[in-house]
């Protein structure tokens, strides 16, 4: 293992460590504090939740995000739902079981003690949410509603219909506006970090593009925090909003940050499925929606007929046949999978035969028709009766998300089946950080899900906007003293530093380099292509001859790119044509790195799917032996990656083949 | 699904910059897709003004989920275009027929600038937001979340109002460009919940405060607004924040 990558797990028993480093790690007092400058790139939940309590706590913070308001990150389209250990339902939830069901449904790939730090404050979050003013979903007697999501036996779901992320982040937006109204928080919007400045080895402040004027700007922090998000984009099409990126992630890899296990990817189950060459983007339906909807395909090959008229006996409801104890339940990886054998081999339906059916009539009319009935004292109501009665709940637990629906498709859910199919979601892989949250470059964090620490292989639903709070209010407030502690005798640094200088002219050249090839084919182009190839090499199902043609491919293309793109327009002027061929030129880099790293990872764990290692029953087939550990590569130059292995101890939890069965 | 293409003619509000004047455009394309949503029509085209060594036109888009509140459209003289309840990433080509010519504008309103084509400037409302929009709770203070107990249907009142996606559609359906609605939903949402009474009067004075000083118009009760508002969210928040205002002056002299 390499001596680089200290995760700085505190030693002692499990429960026990976080108490134990938050009662011992530096402080830094009040009067040192409003000398300490805190860059915070992003405003998702992450980003919003840190610059907030970071400024609550005396620093000065800078807060930057691209759209043209911090409470537009994609943190706002999150559906389904927060996890919280509360065990409000008394179902026998705890802090151990949440973090169990994490470390499993990660396959085995994530750290013990950050996921057990992560299941302790998940039952802050909620509190601190509700003291904001969230309004999560409740019950006739005032308390929370939880629901169930994949993974889990027990109803750990906070949720505010299907809106939870734009609720929480609406919450940690105001919290932060609250500061920046106070003076302790400047806000940047519209503007795009494009690299980060270190002098010394340590992060010092960012390079930033105002995308309004164009022009660049210097700004020095005695820390720096990356909150930006996952790189899902990579693959073009993903459910991801139109601008993530992966671009301050991969300039502060290119800076000494290591990536942690850039191939893990999550790919979703349950999304409208494409329809056309000029489709942007993909649209998911909330896992929620498998508390209720039952996931099938005709038991015929290529049958023709409409599926209300296919009857009960004909239809294969292949979740609940593979896996009777978790159903239409199991983690997203496993209902990927399952999908995708499903219509390879022939019983896809709808116009592309590349999809399944998420049908909602037996739940509405049977579980939530007959409880109103009952309800409202109604005897042997009919089938209209039943349906009508569910309909109203379906309504209020889903209508936003069945409303999308046929928005998009134009057919009816209440009426029809949905179409669904798994498309890109996540990225759990990302900067490589310890317990701390720091990178490999002292001084610079990563926060949110452009880290790649507590979800393993594969992230359990409603456990990201948990993650991107944790990070946010509860964890980076503590451990960013320990080093900023040290930095009290930091003066603020010019940004007429060379090191500024420099940074900034590199990042001229960069754009200098995007505009003047004056080329023939658009950027949005290039994405689709490298798109293509990801989803094809490195999606659902890798390959060794695969991933080995998909790097000579993306070499091809980022060459053409450099020699063929047209980028219109000047640097000074709103651009978003200009900013999209930066982000494009950096997922052009990275796609090699995921093919290489899904390359290097012999076994299938979570949401990696090598198809020459399964077991009998298609299920992944881990080696844990040879893989239990986290990659972290370290970018050398041109096309060179050094790998640097952290080795994954389970103290606590009996590894074991992970079933759902 | 498999209906044929469309032949569709733009004309789209070109300004390069907020200083320089705008003009229309006109546009032709010949193959929109029913299927296609209006962003994604505009996405063709701008391939097209592309290839043809032209500027594509600049828009404001995100989530294209309808929740981000960041796509803008002026669409046939009204903002989201002619669909109830949806945003412009939402409304699909399906609703306009072949044939149709579109009129694509920015949101129209001195406290919105242009910044360029279709993308105009609403930080006004983070400042009113910033002015008073929040319930103060340092990270860290909070109880039990159980503690706090509250009935569903305030809960949901006060869901609804927080629904807002702060997309300024109701000041571009303003003839006076009033922001009431946007910022009624934020004040009802806190003054229907608990944790929202402390600051309740002072929360409604600073907002409406820097509402004007943003220069947003007054209310003249048309309704446009809500009529136009792609979450639905109720005129009755604007007569909410009305008594609000009134009872916080009443309270605070
Ligand atoms: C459709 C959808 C539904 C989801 N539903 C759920 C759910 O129900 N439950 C759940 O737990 N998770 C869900 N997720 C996942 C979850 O929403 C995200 O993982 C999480 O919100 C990420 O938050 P974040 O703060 O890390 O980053 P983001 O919210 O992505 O924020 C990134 C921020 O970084 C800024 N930024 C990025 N690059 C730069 C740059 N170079 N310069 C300046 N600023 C930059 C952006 O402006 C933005 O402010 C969902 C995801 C999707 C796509
Ligand atoms: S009130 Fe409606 S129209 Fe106005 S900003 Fe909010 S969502 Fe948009
Ligand atoms: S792009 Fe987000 S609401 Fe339209």
């Amino acid at each position: 293992m390499s001596n680089k990558l200290d995760s700085k797990i505190p030693a002692g028993p499990l429960a026990e460590k976080w108490t134990q480093y938050r009662s011992t790690v530096p402080l830094v007092n009040p009067a040192n504090k409003r000398n300490l400058e805190v860059i915070v790139v992003g405003t998702g939940l992450a980003g919003a939740s840190a610059a907030a309590t970071l400024a609550e706590l005396g620093y000065k913070v800078k807060a930057f995000c691209f759209q043209d308001s911090p409470r537009r990150a994609h943190s706002i389209a999150a559906q389904g739902g927060i996890n919280a250990a509360k065990n409000y339902q008394n179902d026998g939830d705890s802090v151990y079981r949440l973090f169990y069901d994490t470390i499993k449904g990660g396959d085995y790939r994530a750290r013990e003690g950050n996921v057990y730090r992560l299941a302790e404050v998940s039952v802050n979050i909620i509190d601190q949410c509700v003291a904001q003013g969230v309004p999560f979903a409740r019950e006739y007697g005032g308390t929370l509603s939880n629901r169930s999501f994949g993974g889990t036996q027990v109803q750990r779901t906070f949720y505010a219909a299907g809106q939870t992320g734009q609720q929480l982040l609406l919450g940690a937006y105001s919290a932060l506006e609250r500061q920046v109204g106070l003076g302790n928080v400047k806000m940047y919007s519209r503007h795009e970090m494009l690299d980060v400045v270190t002098i010394e080895g340590k992060a010092r402040g960012i390079i930033a593009r105002n995308l309004v004027s164009g022009k660049l700007e210097r700004h020095f922090g005695h820390a720096v925090l990356l909150c930006t998000g996952g790189y899902g984009n990579v693959f073009y099409l993903s459910t991801n909003a139109m601008g993530s990126n992966v671009t301050a992630a991969w300039k502060a890899h290119k800076k000494g940050a290591f990536f942690g296990n850039p191939c893990f990817t999550q790919i979703h189950p349950t999304c409208i499925p494409v329809s056309g060459h000029y489709q942007s983007k993909l649209t998911l339906m909330s896992e929620s929606l498998r508390n209720d909807g039952r996931i099938w395909v005709p038991k015929q090959k290529d049958d023709k007929r409409h599926p209300n008229d296919i009857p009960e006996e004909e239809r294969d409801y292949y979740l609940e046949r593979r896996y009777p104890a978790f159903g239409n339940l199991v983690p997203r990886d496993i209902a990927s999978r399952a999908a995708k054998e499903r219509c390879d081999a022939g019983y896809g339906v709808g116009p592309s035969k590349m999809a399944v059916y998420l049908d909602f009539a037996y739940n509405l009319k049977n579980k939530y028709g007959r409880a109103e009935a009952s309800k409202h004292g109604i005897e042997n109501p009919d089938d209209a009766t039943l349906i009508r009665l569910g309909r109203e709940v379906v309504k209020e637990k889903y209508g936003n998300l069945f409303d999308m629906y046929k928005q998009i498709t134009n057919e009816d859910p209440y009426e029809v089946p949905m179409r669904i199919y798994p498309a890109v979601h996540y990225t759990m892989g990302g900067l490589w950080v310890d317990y701390e949250l720091m990178t490999t470059v002292p001084g610079l964090y990563a926060l949110g899900e452009a880290n790649f620490s507590d979800h393993g292989a594969n992230r359990l639903g409603a456990s990201a906007l948990m993650q991107g709070l944790a990070d946010g209010y509860f964890v980076i407030p503590y451990t960013v003293g320990s080093y900023l502690s040290k930095e009290i005798h930091t003066k603020p640094i010019d940004v007429n530093h060379e090191a500024f200088v420099e940074a900034e002219k590199a990042v001229q050249s960069r754009l200098d380099q995007f505009l003047n090839v004056k080329g023939t084919k658009t950027v949005e182009s290039y994405h689709r292509e490298l798109g293509l190839i990801m989803w094809n090499k490195c999606g659902m199902a890798r390959s060794e001859e695969g991933l080995k043609e998909a790097i000579q491919e993306i070499r091809a293309l980022r060459e053409d790119f450099y020699k063929n793109v047209r980028v219109p327009g000047n640097q000074y002027e709103f651009n978003p044509e200009l900013d999209k061929a930066g982000r494009v030129a950096d997922f052009l880099e990275l796609g090699e790195l995921m093919c290489l790293d899904a390359l290097d990872r012999n076994e299938s764990c979570g949401g990696h799917f090598r198809e020459e290692y399964q077991t009998e029953d298609g299920e992944a087939l881990r080696d844990d032996e040879a893989y239990r550990y986290v990659a972290a590569w370290e970018y050398k130059g041109g096309n060179d990656w050094g790998l640097h292995k952290e080795s994954l101890e389970y103290e606590n939890i009996k590894i074991a083949q992970r079933s759902y069965k | 699904m498999g209906s044929e293409a469309m032949k569709i003619t733009l004309k789209v509000w070109r300004q390069p910059n907020s200083k320089a004047e705008g003009k229309f455009e006109t546009y032709q394309l010949d193959h929109v897709s029913p299927d296609m949503s209006f962003l994604e029509m505009f996405d063709v085209l701008n391939e097209q003004l592309i290839a043809e060594g032209g500027e594509p036109v600049a828009f404001d888009h995100d989530c294209r989920e309808g929740i981000c509140g960041m796509c803008s459209m002026f669409i046939n003289g009204r903002p989201h275009g002619p669909k109830q309840a949806v945003t412009t990433c939402q409304l699909h080509m399906r609703s306009f027929k072949d044939g149709d010519t579109i009129v694509v504008e920015p949101w129209r309103a001195q406290s919105f600038p242009v910044i360029k084509d279709l993308t105009v400037d609403r930080s006004a409302f983070d400042r009113i937001i910033a002015a008073g929009g929040f319930v103060s709770v340092n990270t860290g203070n909070a109880v039990d979340a159980n503690s706090i107990l509250i009935p569903k249907d305030t809960a949901d009142d006060a869901f609804a109002a927080a629904t807002c996606i702060g997309c300024g559609a109701c000041v571009a359906a303003c003839k006076n460009s009033s922001a009431m609605l946007f910022v009624s939903a934020k004040v009802s949402q806190l003054a229907l919940l608990p944790q929202g009474q402390a600051e309740r009067e002072n929360r409604v004075i600073a907002m409406v405060d820097q509402m004007d000083k943003e220069g947003f118009g007054s209310c003249t009760n048309t309704g446009a607004c809500s009529a136009e508002c792609p979450k639905e969210i109720d005129l009755s928040n604007i007569a909410r924040m009305n008594r609000e205002y009134v009872r916080a002056k009443l309270v605070s002299k």
